[in-house]
């Protein structure tokens, strides 16, 4: 009886989590997968005609928009990492007494909604407007240059939205490194470069790894970026599901691109897994 | 900025004359035999006979209450109108913004007349369009009882009684309408804008804002083509998706616009673009900026938001007593002193003028501006320049075709 009891502990333990995935997860994905096979319209109906057809047909039709968002998202993701490192860095080994403040500070944006945070960028970049006004004053740039309603502006919108994402798991590892392990690199004559590349960089891997999951798959899906700071030739494919389900009420089609860009994420992560080795990772956090 | 300042005086003096309130029984009931004949007609194939709209309204009576869903900034804040409404019948007015776009709200409203549930409103405002056409054609909105719709009958101009959506009212009661034209700045542009070719000129190269909605952008490339949307066809379309296409990939759109083309416009970002004619009256009269609005010499397009009733609604006696309500021209002159698009009431002008004439100085100048703006009493020749939206058959699927055309231009 103890032993049984034992035994199905970890498994109770579990069944919230599985309820969750199931009805929040499970069951969504079935519906999905089930209405992207229908055909008809919304005034005569949709019915089940197993119509597998449409998967090569979203697929020819937005390759393009698909390749861009993973392209977006490799590079919103690469620039997160490129600027968060160094704050979750400093925060972990020079905030001193005030790291929760350094780290309230990260999240204060978030208290404001993302299209709110997303349109004020449009104020800040105008064409002549308070940081590119004065530039082109003073001949940095010329008069045509802009910011907004190009590729540049998108990537750096999420960027920017998805950045907390990136520090908070970073930090997270960085403060658990037992300084003690640095000092020992250094009492062996290696160079502050060669202890972070050595010592602190490889046990921040999780971080990195964790952050590169959170930035990435959001930002690939993601619409309201592209739509407010994008210009021509800048839709996502975020975008496109949100059209073809509200504009077009072709819910068949939203359905099945949304599970062709889920399955590419998906792809995308166990592979991205596999090759940075999810269990070295572990070893690392456990070495 | 006129929109807020409380109701004056002369308008709550205009608002109790007996001059339009007065009901004329056998000319109304003239009138109603001739909009039930019109609907008879049944100008839209699957639209609902007679007998159903007679049986929809069998046995209802007020309930003394009405749920009115509407987008924001589509009524003064201090509400006049419905005071006003609440004052006379007893009816209590729940007031909501709660439509900030078609796509969404009919996402939002869809599941619910699907199944027969009450949708939380008893009116509500939808724009002639895609979504409208749908509506109509599930059948999911009540057909209108024109015994109702006295002051409607009475006071309503022709162009908003015989549109190409809802010929003859059978569903739909006009709120307000606009005119889709070119907004500019001329300090920018150097140059007077009047032609749909400014849209593709090469000298504002990115400077250029055009709509993102499918039939907005779809109307101006058929101008550009010199095709008039309302009786376009597939090959008329395509056409229309090349010279976009072109503007385009020429580098001389800047980007495709929801609702948030006014700011970079404003801030100079784009120099010229579609615009919806209230935005710049509002725009200016708020930031004191100098934009102009032209309907092009091509034409322009006039669309209209709708008082509908949902078929689910709970209080549908209240709803179209309060939708010819705002068809007494006080009230609809009281709405457009705030709203500043076009009012479908013609009298309402006359009331307005009235009013500016008690005034002095500024206040005056402001509301003759107002009444004797033809972006908001627009004369018969202004009508004449304006087309309707092409009305899709989505019966037949031709919204997909027609939606697939023009996003492949702004959505690529």
């Amino acid at each position: 009886m103890t032993r049984l009891r034992e035994k199905a502990a970890p498994y109770l333990l579990a069944l919230p989590a599985w309820i969750w995935l199931g009805i929040f997860f499970v069951v969504p994905i079935i519906g999905l997968l089930w209405m992207s096979l229908m055909t008809g319209n919304i005034i005569t109906g949709f019915q089940q005609t197993f119509n597998v057809a449409i998967y090569p047909e979203v697929i020819s039709a937005y390759w393009e928009q698909i390749l861009r968002s993973l392209g977006y998202g490799v590079s919103a993701t690469l620039l997160c990492i490129a600027v968060g490192y160094p704050v979750a860095y400093w925060i972990a080994f020079h905030g001193g007494a005030h790291k929760t403040t350094y780290l309230l500070l990260v999240l204060l944006p978030f208290f404001v909604t993302q299209v709110l945070r997303t349109i004020s960028w449009k104020f800040l970049l105008a064409d002549d407007g308070v940081v590119l006004g004065p530039l082109k004053a003073v001949g940095l740039l010329p008069e045509d240059a802009r910011v907004l309603s190009t590729t540049l502006a998108v990537v750096v919108g999420l960027a920017y939205n998805f950045l907390p994402f990136m520090i908070l798991p970073i930090y997270a590892v960085l403060e658990q490194v037992d300084h003690r392990v640095v000092e020992a690199a250094y009492d062996l004559y290696a160079s502050r470069f060669h202890a972070f590349v050595h010592v602190v960089l490889p046990l921040s891997l999780p971080g990195v790894f964790a952050g590169v999951l959170l930035v990435f798959v959001p930002s690939s899906a993601d619409y309201v970026n592209a739509s407010v700071l994008g210009g021509t030739n800048n839709t996502m494919i975020g975008n496109i599901i949100q059209s073809q389900y509200l504009v077009n009420n072709a819910y068949p089609t939203a359905a099945a691109i949304t599970f062709v860009l889920m399955t590419i994420l998906l792809v995308g992560i166990f592979s991205y897994a596999k090759a940075l080795g999810t269990e070295r990772v572990m070893e690392v956090q456990a070495g | 900025m006129s929109k807020n300042r409380p109701p004056a005086p002369a308008l709550l003096r205009g608002l109790t004359r007996a001059r339009y309130s007065r009901r004329d029984t056998f000319r109304l009931a003239g009138l109603s035999a001739a909009a039930l004949a019109l609907a008879g007609c049944g100008v839209e194939g699957q639209g609902q006979s007679h007998s159903d709209m007679t049986e929809y309204w069998e046995g209802r009576k007020s309930n003394g209450k009405v749920r009115f869903a509407n987008w924001p900034l589509y009524m003064d804040p201090e509400k006049p109108e419905l005071k006003r409404f609440t004052e006379q019948t007893g009816i209590e007015v729940e007031y909501h913004e709660s439509i900030q776009d078609m796509p969404s709200w009919f996402g939002e409203i869809q599941p619910l007349l699907a199944n027969g549930d009450d949708i939380g409103a008893d009116l509500m405002v939808i724009s002639n369009g895609q979504e409208l056409t749908k509506l109509m054609a599930l059948g999911y909105l009540a057909p209108l009882n024109r015994e109702y719709l006295s002051n409607f009958t009475e006071f309503a101009d022709e162009y908003h009684t015989m549109s190409a959506y809802d010929y003859g009212n059978k569903y739909t009661v006009p709120y307000a309408s606009g005119i889709t034209g070119i907004a500019y700045n001329p300090e920018r542009t150097g140059r007077e804008i009047t032609s749909v070719k400014d849209l593709w000129d090469p000298a504002f190269k990115g400077r250029v804002g055009m709509m993102a909605d499918p039939q907005e952008i779809a109307n101006f490339g058929m101008f550009y083509k010199g095709i008039s949307p309302d009786d376009s066809g597939v090959d008329d379309w395509k056409a229309a998706a090349e010279a976009l296409k072109k503007q385009r990939d020429d580098g001389i759109v800047r980007a495709y616009y929801e609702q948030d083309y006014i700011q970079p416009l404003v801030n100079g970002d784009i120099w010229l673009t579609m615009a919806w004619s209230g935005d710049i009256y509002q725009v200016n009269a708020e930031e004191g900026s100098n934009l102009k609005f032209v309907i092009p010499e091509e034409g322009g397009t006039l669309w209209t938001d709708n008082m509908t009733i949902p078929i689910t609604a709970q209080n549908p006696v209240d709803a179209i007593m309060l939708m010819d309500f705002l068809y007494a021209p006080d009230i609809a002159a009281s709405l457009t002193e705030y709203i500043n698009y076009i009012c479908p009431v013609p009298h309402a002008k006359e009331v307005l003028l009235d009013r500016a004439s008690e005034l002095s100085g500024e206040e005056k100048e402001e509301l003759e501006g107002l009444a004797n703006s033809p972006l908001v009493f627009p004369s018969d020749s202004d009508y004449a320049r304006l087309h309707n939206y092409k009305v899709l058959d989505v019966e037949a699927g031709e919204d997909k075709e027609f939606n697939s055309i023009f996003q492949a231009i702004t959505q690529a």
